[in-house]
């Protein structure tokens, strides 16, 4: 079964790759005119579509493409002619430097405090936890990073930019990111507990919740024993959405404290007509939400009995 | 008796909330229980015997609370006591099994795990002790393969096997008290005696006092002393088991012994084409074959009744009928021609002729549409009644089945009791105007009482329209009671079957046999003679 999702998720880029290209083959004007401009000679034009490969068939250009891609070569930029995997390796190594980071904040935070707000529900505190979380999420990216720019910088605590290059070392990354990651856990934290909470609640009427009362267990015990396993399911799918945004959703912030990731590459690219890093950077987006999903497919499978241990 | 006082209740108290307020369900119930005695608790539902049950472990579900009254357990006042004092005696000194043991099991731990966590969390064994006592305990149930059976996920045991490892688990501590709430209830009739053996003696074993909750009274009367008798939320009467069966002083009580008393008169022989005729049908769920060469015929204005335990193919049946499961081989005639296989094939005419009611009746009707949408529907579909004309229809359906249309056209089915929401379903399929209705398991969610109702009522429409039904159950009382034919199904084959009569006279085949002498008697000692006449081998049980 797991095999079957493996393959449904190759099948699934697959189809995504063909969108991309076709997306871009759908956009009007010509490459090569618009990399040298209006004054070009109409020789020096057919010479760069021939070097680009751009008078071949669609189809043979598709292959090229992905075939390149497949390989880890996605071509060169077509503003500034470096290998495009260039340009890609280090931003691709920050993004996923960021993602994870804001990610082992949020989500034991919000494991955490949506098991507790399950725990005591209805409680000040479930109301304070959800008031707060709501809070977070309802203010746009970029204002919450501007109020923790203005509270946490402007003190001096934290860089409100991070200038970090390869040398930087593992403990200054985590220093200079700590305001751009903690933004992002403001931003996915309430989805993920949430749902924590309700998926937990859910449950809590079930009549196996019931016999683990009058067997005497407390009632953390009866939470993270009884209720949460059968809930994890629709946890892990929604810490798998949050992972996806957290790649792919973060140019606002990477802008705010101007950091180098692939969502401000993308940004760059879009307003160079760049169209090639475009293609890359966005294969490389659908392939981070075909791969966490996957993630959560398989491990929602390895968590539920009846799925692993048939009759 | 002269034994301890294990537990006594006095003036007992609970209300329950619906919406905004709170109505008294449990009106000064006194109960007491003596060490290692039984006591049966019986009512229907609603007589509130399960929350009578749980205040003894001084626990009071979401939605109840407990108002008035004491419970003292072994000298422990249980209204008083703190949380944390509770959760020490609860599944240590009193344990509880469930209903529903496939439901109340969770579904994400092993049994054996699931065995072990009160002795551990209890602190009365060790882990390691704690298996081996499991195993012990497994086997002294009779569950196959006790040394392997702890380590399976609740879904991989079926549910009278659950239902015994269930009352194992309770008791693991070695509890004064188990409270069994309808241990039995759930279980075809084959299965119920298993179960209640092995609960009847492995109470005795552990000298285990008990309070034994059941709408069933010929079941608690195998394992009881003494029967309490409760109607809405107040006692009845009180009796030795003997006494109470031999000379049961009230006339409510009276009634449940006489509520089996219905009987539907013989019919004349059926003559002329079948309504419906099922043909050499062998059906599959994937590869499985489920059912195999069935074959049987409905008359107009009779009853079939199909009985056979559960995954016998019973229901499966109904689902090849209505065209819901297409089946591999075999058709299904109605008035003699050929129904297409598949649901979509049928027109709205052939989909009209026949209808279905359900068992739960609780999920089988919309919550969020009232009665007068409920019922009116099908009318509208199938005859393309509107406006007033549907609303008139919609009254005399509401009259048929006995319920004031003015009280009722504009209620939810929340708003409703069981046996009412149950004669919604009738309403429903009758509004169709069918010629065959498949009625599956249609009381065994009943209480007895309320199931003599519906099985009157629909007899009487049967009579009224020359209605043919099909009659799924595994309740030979109920069958006793409304068949004219009877099929046996066994394994998804027929293994029996011709009219009434014939099927409750000897010789049987030695299923159907099983299955008649499985039906609980009135009579206290009906379990010892039958266990010890298997033992013998005079019936054939072990075929």
């Amino acid at each position: 079964m797991i095999a079957l999702r493996f393959a449904l998720g190759i099948g699934l880029l697959f189809i995504v790759s063909l969108i991309i290209f076709g997306a871009t083959e759908l956009l009007p004007g010509d490459l090569a005119q618009q990399i040298l401009g209006q004054g070009a000679t109409p020789e020096t034009l057919a010479a760069l579509r021939e070097q680009l490969g751009l008078n071949d068939p669609a189809p043979v250009r598709y292959w090229n493409w992905l075939s390149g891609a497949l390989t880890g070569d996605f071509g060169v930029s077509l503003s500034n002619g470096r290998p495009i995997s260039e340009l890609i390796g280090a931003r691709l190594g920050n993004t996923v430097f960021l993602a994870l980071y804001a990610a082992a904040l949020a989500v034991p935070i919000s494991l955490v405090l949506g098991i507790l707000a399950a725990l005591w529900r209805n409680s000040i505190f479930d109301r304070a936890a959800n008031a707060g979380a709501l809070t977070a999420i309802s203010f746009p990216e970029f204002f919450v990073a501007y109020i923790l720019v203005l509270w946490l910088a402007q003190t001096g605590l934290f860089p409100s930019m991070v200038r970090i290059n390869p040398a930087t070392t593992f403990g200054d990354r985590i220093y200079m990111t700590f305001l751009p990651a903690l933004t992002l856990t403001l931003v996915v934290t309430a989805h993920m507990m949430r749902m924590t909470r309700a998926a937990i609640i859910n449950l809590m009427a079930s009549p196996y919740i019931e016999m683990a009362r009058l067997k005497g267990l407390s009632p953390l015990r009866i939470v993270l024993r009884h209720a949460l396993p059968n809930a994890l399911a629709p946890i892990i799918n929604v810490i798998a959405l949050n992972l996806a945004y957290l790649i792919t959703g973060v140019v606002v912030v990477e802008v705010v404290f101007v950091y180098p990731g692939l969502g401000q590459l993308m940004v760059d690219a879009v307003s160079n007509r760049d169209i090639a890093v475009v293609q890359a950077v966005a294969l490389i987006f659908a392939g981070a939400y075909v791969a966490l999903n996957l993630i959560a497919d398989v491990l929602s499978t390895i968590t539920n009995p009846r799925l692993m241990h048939r009759r | 008796m002269s034994r301890d006082v294990l537990l006594t209740i006095e003036g007992l108290r609970i209300e329950g909330r619906s919406g905004d307020d709170w109505t008294e369900i449990v009106k000064g119930v006194d109960l007491t229980l003596h060490k290692g005695e039984v006591l049966g608790l019986i009512g229907e539902s609603g007589a509130g015997k399960s929350t009578v049950g749980l205040a003894a472990m001084g626990f009071a579900r979401d939605g109840c609370r407990i108002t008035g009254g004491t419970i003292d357990f072994d000298g422990i006042d249980l209204r008083k006591a703190s949380e944390a004092v509770k959760r020490d005696l609860r599944g240590a000194r009193i344990a509880y099994v469930a209903q529903s043991a496939a439901a109340s099991f969770n579904p994400a731990h092993k049994l054996i795990d699931q065995y072990c966590e009160a002795p551990v969390v209890h602190d009365v064994m060790s882990r390691d002790e704690a298996e081996r006592d499991a195993i012990d305990l497994y086997r002294r149930m009779q569950l196959p393969d006790p040394d392997g059976i702890g380590f399976r996920y609740p879904h991989q045991v079926s549910g009278g096997q659950l239902q015994r490892a269930m009352t194992a688990m309770a008791m693991s501590c070695r509890p004064d008290l188990i409270i069994f709430d309808e241990p039995t209830t759930a279980l075809d009739v084959t299965t119920q005696i298993e179960v209640l053996a092995a609960i009847r003696d492995i109470v005795r074993q552990f000298d285990t006092a008990a309070i034994y909750i059941t709408h069933d009274l010929a079941v608690v009367a195998q394992a009881a002393d003494r029967i309490k008798v409760l109607l809405r939320g107040e006692e009845v009467e009180e009796a030795e088991t003997r006494q109470m069966l031999d000379a049961p002083r009230e006339e409510y009580t009276k009634s449940l012994w006489a509520v089996r008393s219905f009987a539907r008169p013989e019919q004349p022989a059926p003559t002329g084409t079948p309504i419906l005729s099922v043909r050499d049908v062998t059906a599959a769920y994937g590869t499985v074959n489920v059912l195999e060469d069935v074959s049987f015929d409905i008359h107009a204005g009779r009853t079939v009744a199909v009985v056979g335990e559960s995954g016998s193919g019973k229901s499966t049946t109904a689902r090849v009928i209505t065209g819901l499961l297409p089946p591999k081989r075999g058709e299904v005639l109605f008035e003699g021609s050929p129904l297409p296989p598949a649901l979509k094939g049928r027109t709205r005419e052939q989909l009209r002729q026949v209808q279905m009611i359900y068992q739960m009746a609780d999920t089988a009707l919309n919550p969020k549409l009232r009665l007068r949408e409920l019922i009116g529907r099908p009318a509208q579909m199938y005859l393309g009644l509107q406006g007033g004309a549907l609303t008139e229809r919609v009254r005399d359906l509401l009259h048929l089945i006995e319920l004031d249309p003015d009280t009722y056209i504009d209620r939810l089915p929340g708003e409703l009791s069981g046996g009412q929401k149950q004669r919604i379903g009738i309403a429903r399929a009758l509004a169709a105007e069918p010629k065959l209705i498949i009625c599956d398991e249609v009381t065994s969610a009943l209480d007895q009482i309320v199931q003599e109702g519906i099985l009157k009522l629909l007899d009487r429409l049967q009579g009224e329209f020359g209605l043919a039904y099909m009659f799924i159950t595994h309740d030979l009382a109920t069958v006793r009671a409304i068949a004219d034919d009877v099929v046996v199904m066994q394994q998804g084959r027929v293994v029996e079957q011709g009219p009434k009569a014939e099927m409750f006279a000897p010789p049987h085949e030695p299923y159907t046999e099983l299955l008649l002498s499985s039906v609980p008697e009135m009579d206290p000692d009906w379990l010892t003679r039958l266990l010890a006449a298997r033992e013998a081998g005079q019936t054939p049980a072990t075929a």
